[in-house]
């Protein structure tokens, strides 16, 4: 029997997508599990694996187009197949942009997220997920029948929550106005920025941290070695030994429950052409230094060539966000959701300090950890901040 | 391991039933001296002479009277009616329902009813629209009844033995189909208890239920889709009330899916209240709505073509659990 293939939600926000390649030409016998075709989504370019085994006996889309999420892509079946059934059914193209909406279509394509205030069709498993893992249920795009969000769009969000957190960069004003289109990375960033600010009760602290020490450390181990470790990779060491310490600190909002994640996965804000995503460090206190330096790169690359996958950009449980290398002495970040924090971080300056009694020549840093006051209480926040304090004063500590 | 046919294994359990309990008989249509239309009461006139084994004039409703009467007695007698098919044993259905299903309930508990009424249901090959009816969910729907459905030589044995046991009118409902279909069995005595499921298959992604001949269905079905990378497991309830609701509901808190496949008509039917049990206890487990298989809502056409497409098959169910998966 052929079946239809529909092009998938690749991360949680994706609307539709954009047929970079196809790797198989119709009358080309594949494989489930085989890629098919490179796509890429709102976050990333991404190999797209058939569902089915069997022949192509049908590609919609051209190299280039862009399809809507739970658009046909192609059929597959037995050769010699009649699929006029399955050629009936309209292909949804992405509309253009700007276009009045059309009339609602008759044919049965999943809804990409659902629209505030409508009742979300979901499946009662799929709801679970979603609350079991305080994901918002709306925000998911179904691609069961009638866009009923299922268990396989739950567990792809799974993957977790997205982007970002650190405020983007200053618009330069230039003579005339002008009116560039939100990309899909635009769109994303503005739906969920202004979920997390309109709806978190944020608060925020600030610490000053002597890196003095810090300082020396990195010298110290930068000196000769093929390691090159960055002062952000200090301060996501130790944000992430700092959660371990306290785990409250590394939390979610769950609506009827707070969930403490245990894991220490840190996600480090990038900025990209087109806005900002964040990588996840995995496990970030349970790694060395190098370990951590040498992921970072990589993940930072792979997020400036729109290589990352849904895996590696999503369920993380704490941002750091790094500003420092822009001379902003100290900002505040808004926190990437569902995690419960965020910290931002300002550049390293040269400042008069006071050490016994004595005003001599220092070097600090300014951290504001923003927190999710559901979550979150003031000492809880500034007890991480403590020890985070602590560890990047004392770095030997970072050896334990 | 004997390897018997599910009319032997029939055969022994009523015979080892006469052997240890005098009370107990068999009566119907044809099930003495021409040893059963379908051969399941072989030898036993013979064995056990014309006082437990007796034929019948063709008289459904007296004849299930007469057992029914006499289970009531309380004198020790655990009577087998054989109902030469469910077709014609619907002339009786006044006496099953009215009297065998309400006399221990309308009587406070003073007359127990223990008999089993036993027999062939559900369509065959090209018989007609008066005799390709499936009538479990008729009987199932009755308090007071207890309904089986065997679809194994071993099942079919140790459920009848525990049928014949029971203080209950028990309705047990075979296959014309399968009595040649041939199965282990053991040598010794065992029994299987009645409201007791059993999975056929073990799987993961979709639970198939089914019973008597639809486990051959659904088990076909489950080794196609295997080859599809789908894994499903078979269940069969074996008894369809009481029904096994733990074993069910376990099966499907473990795969998110359910598929049910019976012969009968979909109009309330025991696959309905299957699926409401599903909805209404694991609704939370479920990823999709239980989807049903069902004969076609229609008398069975004697039309060779017809039939067939009128039935459950592999290629249905396949279908239908492709759709539970949104595959």
């Amino acid at each position: 029997m052929a079946t239809k293939m529909l092009m998938p939600k690749l991360s949680d926000t994706m609307e539709e997508g954009i047929i970079l390649k196809w790797r198989k030409k119709e009358g080309e016998s594949v494989k489930a599990g085989e890629v098919i075709a490179d796509i890429q989504s709102d976050k990333a370019d991404m190999e797209q694996e058939a569902y089915d085994s069997g022949v192509l006996l049908k590609i919609f889309p051209k190299e280039g187009e862009g399809v809507k999420v739970g658009a046909p892509l192609v059929i597959i079946g037995k050769a010699g197949e009649d699929v006029t059934a399955l050629l009936s059914d309209a292909p949804a193209k992405a509309a253009a942009p700007a276009a009045a909406p059309s009339a609602p279509a008759a044919s049965p394509a999943p809804s990409p997220a659902q629209a505030p205030g409508t009742r979300v069709k979901a499946s009662p498993l799929a709801k679970r997920i979603a609350e079991e893992n305080a994901i918002d249920i709306a925000a998911i795009a179904g691609s069961g029948p009638l866009g009923r969000v299922v268990k396989r769009d739950v567990e792809s969000r799974l993957g977790g929550a997205v982007p970002s957190a650190a405020p983007s960069a200053a618009v330069t004003a230039s003579a005339a106005p002008r009116e560039v289109p939100l990309s899909m990375m635009r769109k994303t960033i503005a739906k969920r920025l202004l979920e997390s600010k309109t709806t978190i009760p944020h608060f925020y602290l600030t610490a000053e941290v002597s890196m003095k020490k810090a300082m020396e450390f990195r010298a110290s181990l930068n000196n000769g070695g093929d390691v090159k470790i960055s002062f952000n990779d200090l301060v996501v060491k130790a944000a992430a030994t700092a959660l371990r310490q306290n785990p409250k600190a590394n939390s979610s909002f769950g609506g009827d429950r707070i969930i403490e994640h245990g894991r220490v996965d840190v996600s480090i804000a990038v900025a990209v052409d087109e806005g900002l995503i964040t990588p996840v460090l995995r496990n970030a206190d349970r790694k060395g230094l190098a370990q951590i330096s040498a992921e970072t790169k990589e993940l930072a690359a792979k997020a400036r060539d729109g290589k990352l996958k849904p895996e590696e950009f999503t369920n993380g449980t704490f941002t750091v966000s790094n500003l420092g290398m822009y001379d902003v002495e100290s900002f505040a970040a808004i926190i990437n959701p569902p995690e419960g924090a965020i910290l931002a971080v300002g550049s390293i300056r040269a400042v008069p300090v006071v050490e016994n009694g004595q005003v001599t020549a220092g070097h600090t840093m300014k951290v504001t950890l923003s927190c999710d006051h559901r979550v979150i209480d003031g000492a809880v926040g500034a007890q991480f901040l403590q020890s985070f304090k602590r560890i990047l004063e004392n770095p030997a500590l970072l050896a334990l | 391991m004997a390897i018997l046919q599910i009319r032997e294994a029939i055969n022994q359990a009523i015979a080892e039933e006469m052997d240890r309990d005098p009370g107990v008989f068999i009566m119907g249509e044809e099930v003495a001296q021409y040893n059963g239309a379908y051969k399941v009461t072989q030898g036993l006139w013979k064995k056990y002479g014309d006082k437990r084994v007796i034929d019948t004039p063709i008289t459904e409703a007296g004849f299930a009277g007469i057992g029914i009467g006499a289970a009531m007695a309380g004198i020790g007698v655990r009577p087998i009616v054989e109902m030469m098919t469910w077709n014609f044993a619907i002339l009786a259905f006044d006496q099953i329902i009215n009297h065998a299903a309400k006399a221990r309930y309308m009587s406070a508990g003073q007359f127990k009813v223990p008999i089993v009424f036993r027999g062939p249901n559900g369509p065959a090959h090209m018989l007609g629209a008066q005799h390709s009816q499936a009538l479990e969910s008729m009987m199932a729907h009755v308090p007071g009844l207890i309904v089986m459905t065997p679809s194994t030589p071993y099942d079919a044995k140790g459920m009848l033995k525990s049928a014949i046991r029971d203080d209950n009118p028990v309705i047990f409902m075979e296959s014309e189909l399968m009595y040649g279909q041939k199965g282990e069995v053991p040598d010794g005595e065992y029994l299987i208890p009645v409201g007791k499921g059993d999975i056929k298959r073990e799987g993961t992604d979709v639970t198939i239920i089914a019973w008597t001949k639809m486990v051959a269905v659904a088990l076909k079905a489950a080794a196609e889709l295997e080859k599809e990378g789908i894994s499903a497991e078979v269940l069969d309830p074996r008894t369809l009330r009481p029904l096994d609701e733990e074993l069910i509901i376990a099966s499907v808190k473990k795969t998110n899916r359910a598929v049910i496949v019976e012969d009968s008509w979909p109009f309330a039917s025991v696959g309905t209240e299957i699926a409401h049990r599903i909805h209404t206890i694991a609704f939370d487990h479920l990823d999709a709505p239980v989807e049903k298989i069902n004969g076609a809502d229609v008398p069975m056409p004697y039309a060779e073509n017809l039939e067939h497409e009128a039935m459950p098959s592999p290629e249905k169910v396949i279908a239908a659990v492709k759709r539970v998966l949104y595959r």
